[in-house]
């Protein structure tokens, strides 16, 4: 079996382009797709029309002056402003897809938030030709404009509560430049007490005023109790996120367990499928499985040079990624078991499709038809599709070496969760596909 | 390859050379097909023996079960496939490896135990010493199949099957594989060869074997056959194999 190792490592000596493309494929095909999940969209350019002139962008409540045009900083947080001067230019930006979309505020937007009377209404424009992009403008506008909306009722909510504050205790209010005295509930019960005092006993107007009191006491209890009403207006409803499952793991990190894992798949399966198909493409099967070196000898002899091939590619990528994204260096015994693990199950993925194929180009070609949607099936997440859906893709993932790797390399990584089980998943496969490959090379060779 | 070409077959008076090679009654079935009925043949040390017969007649199953490579349903093989050398129809060789290290991996997997000295050895019998640092792939036709032969004799190997040596080779290439074949006859390589060229088999074989449907029906010399069916000498035995088989309903 040495001699026939030796004798393949010479074999990829003597094919540089293929081995190149072996290793930087994969690396590219990695960290394409590291960077495709780890990496969000950045802030996608809007045209912004703010048509309220700037006289009339003071928005007076209750002698507080608001500036409208300064809530625009809370939608700019998630989006990229291209300021256009008026709406038919807002809309062509859009149309000639220089931004994805436009918003913009009427001149009569102060007016209205003003009076109160009838809601400001601002107009979003959204090009729909791109059904994701368009999708992720919407939501962003839309919640950019929630958040605002938000920052609003909380100062709208503020200045109503200093009225209430007003009506309740009484003070001074300023209005268009004049002072006016409040008396205020709890003034006026004060004074109505001591009226009341001040009347003979007897009096009918005692009952009256005793009626009078019970009524302001009872309105400034209620107005003590507005506080917390208002409080809660700008944001009913609150979020407490608790994680229940899985490990928080850091995106950088999950895009590094991906691209290792994608890497390993791709040059063990190529290599075992290709090394045993190359035997058969060769005339060679034949001659050496006559006494010269068993079938399993052989089958072991093709898993051993994929896997030392792939765990050393893998290590390297990983040693050199290292270099960019903070990696827990103490746990590269862990990383070499679930790298060496995920190899191995592989590997003998790749000798049943190698024992089905008698050329290498089959199958190098039904290594990566099967490879890459087994991939994207193990990446799909849960709640993107029906749960009956998911089962199943869980099951098609479960029976494939992809997914417990990635489990494994995840674990190994980032501790996201146990270890062992995806080693044990992993290594069942391996026996698995092992036996198959057997078979094949038995029913096909 | 010191042998001539142009050697004729062996007299049929001639000694019979010690049993090297012997099979009995070896059936092979495919699913309802019998690829092999009940075949029994031999071969002598230096002996060369051609199989002959239609397309399906079972030559290739017959030398694959003397090979070892595939098990018959029935029968048995003498030796084991460990001292049987086999050269398949189509090179068995690692193009990207050059000629010296094809032979050197399997003289190694063959546990020869002197390997690089049976590489010189092999090198100088199939004339191919220059070419022995070039990759196989670099080789003409005939040069791979003469390495692919090689391969087959090392271990020293005392019986050696070839299965259609000379197809798709052109004649210069062929007269070179003749020459190489019958020299290792000569040194005493008991030769049992499938062909479809029958002007070969009756310019160089001692004994011609006929399979037809999987069943043996004649062995003996080529003049031999051309007795059976009423031939003269001076005919082909081209003509003499149709009307054989003919007369007997193939």
């Amino acid at each position: 079996m040495r001699w026939l190792l030796l004798k393949d490592l010479r074999l990829l000596r003597r094919s540089p382009l293929l081995v190149a493309l072996l290793v930087l494929y994969p690396i590219v095909i990695a960290v394409l797709i590291g960077f495709a999940l780890s990496r969000g969209p950045d802030k996608p350019e809007v045209a912004f029309a703010n048509l309220v002139p700037p006289s009339a962008s003071q928005l007076n409540l209750g002698g507080e002056r608001l500036d409208t045009s300064r809530q625009a900083d809370v939608l700019f947080r998630a989006i990229e402003p291209v300021v256009v001067k008026s709406r038919a230019e807002a809309i062509r930006k859009v149309e000639d897809g220089d931004v994805l979309g436009a918003i913009v505020i009427p001149e009569d937007t102060t007016q209205k938030l003003q009076s109160g009377l009838d809601p400001a209404t601002i107009e979003v424009f959204y090009n729909a030709e791109d059904p994701i992009k368009s999708r992720y403008v919407r939501d962003t506008i839309k919640s950019q404009v929630a958040d605002a909306n938000n920052a609003l009722t909380k100062r709208l909510s503020k200045v109503a509560l200093g009225f209430l504050e007003l009506i309740a205790t009484g003070g001074q209010y300023d209005f268009l430049g004049r002072q006016f005295d409040v008396l205020g509930l709890q003034r006026s019960e004060r004074i109505l007490k001591e009226a009341r005092s001040e009347l003979p006993a007897g009096s009918p107007a005692r009952a009256q005023v005793d009626q009078v009191m019970r009524f302001a006491r009872l309105a400034r209890t209620n107005l003590d109790l507005s506080d917390d009403v208002l409080a809660s207006v700008g944001t009913p409803i609150r979020v407490r996120q608790v994680r229940l499952d899985g490990a928080a793991t850091p995106l950088s990190s999950f895009s590094v367990a991906i691209a290792v894992a994608v890497s390993i798949m791709f040059i063990t399966l190529l290599l075992a499928a290709g090394a045993l198909a190359l035997e058969r493409e060769e005339n060679a099967f034949l001659r050496l499985v006559r006494g010269l070196v068993s079938r399993t000898g052989l089958l072991l002899e093709k898993a051993a040079l994929a896997a030392v091939c792939s765990v050393a590619v893998c290590l390297l990528m990983l040693a050199g990624l290292g270099l960019f994204v903070d990696l827990q260096w103490d746990r590269f015994h862990l990383w070499a078991a679930g790298v060496t693990a995920g190899s191995l199950a592989f590997a003998a993925m790749g000798l049943a499709i190698g024992a089905l194929t008698k050329e290498v180009r089959s199958a190098s070609l039904l290594c990566v038809m099967l490879s890459l949607p087994l991939a994207f099936l193990a990446l799909v997440p849960s709640g993107s599709v029906s749960p009956a859906l998911f089962d199943a893709i869980g099951v098609i993932s479960a029976v494939f070496p992809f997914k417990p790797t990635l489990d494994a390399l995840n674990g190994a990584l980032n501790d996201s969760g146990s270890l062992l089980g995806p080693l044990l998943h992993l290594a069942a496969l391996f026996c698995a596909f092992g036996v198959a490959s057997r078979l094949a090379l038995q029913r096909f060779a | 390859m010191a042998a001539d070409p142009t050697a004729a077959a062996r007299p049929e008076s001639a000694p019979v050379p010690a049993r090297v090679l012997e099979a009995e009654g070896l059936v092979k079935r495919y699913g309802e097909r019998e690829a092999l009925r009940g075949v029994s043949l031999s071969a002598g040390r230096g002996e060369l023996v051609t199989v002959i017969g239609p397309n399906g007649a079972g030559k290739t199953t017959l030398l694959t079960i003397l090979a070892g490579i595939v098990a018959p349903d029935a029968g048995r093989v003498s030796p084991g496939p460990s001292e049987v050398g086999w050269v398949p129809q189509q090179p068995a060789l690692y193009g990207k490896l050059t000629v010296a290290e094809n032979l050197r991996l399997f003289a190694r997997l063959e546990r020869c135990p002197e390997p690089e000295a049976e590489v010189e050895r092999m090198l100088a019998l199939t004339g191919l010493g220059d070419r022995a640092g070039d990759q196989v792939v670099k080789l003409s036709g005939g040069n791979r199949q003469r390495v692919n032969i090689a391969i087959g004799l090392l271990g020293r190997q005392s019986v050696l099957l070839l299965d259609e040596p000379s197809a798709s080779l052109d004649p210069r290439q062929r007269e070179r594989l003749w020459a190489f074949v019958l020299g290792l006859a000569e040194s005493g390589t008991a030769v049992v060869l499938s062909t479809h060229n029958i002007q070969e088999a009756e310019r160089h074989a001692d004994r011609v074997l006929v399979l037809a449907d999987g069943e043996l029906l004649f062995t003996g010399s080529p003049s031999r056959l051309k007795d059976v069916v009423g031939h003269q000498d001076h005919e082909g035995l081209e003509e003499a194999f149709v009307a054989f088989l003919h007369a007997r309903g193939h």
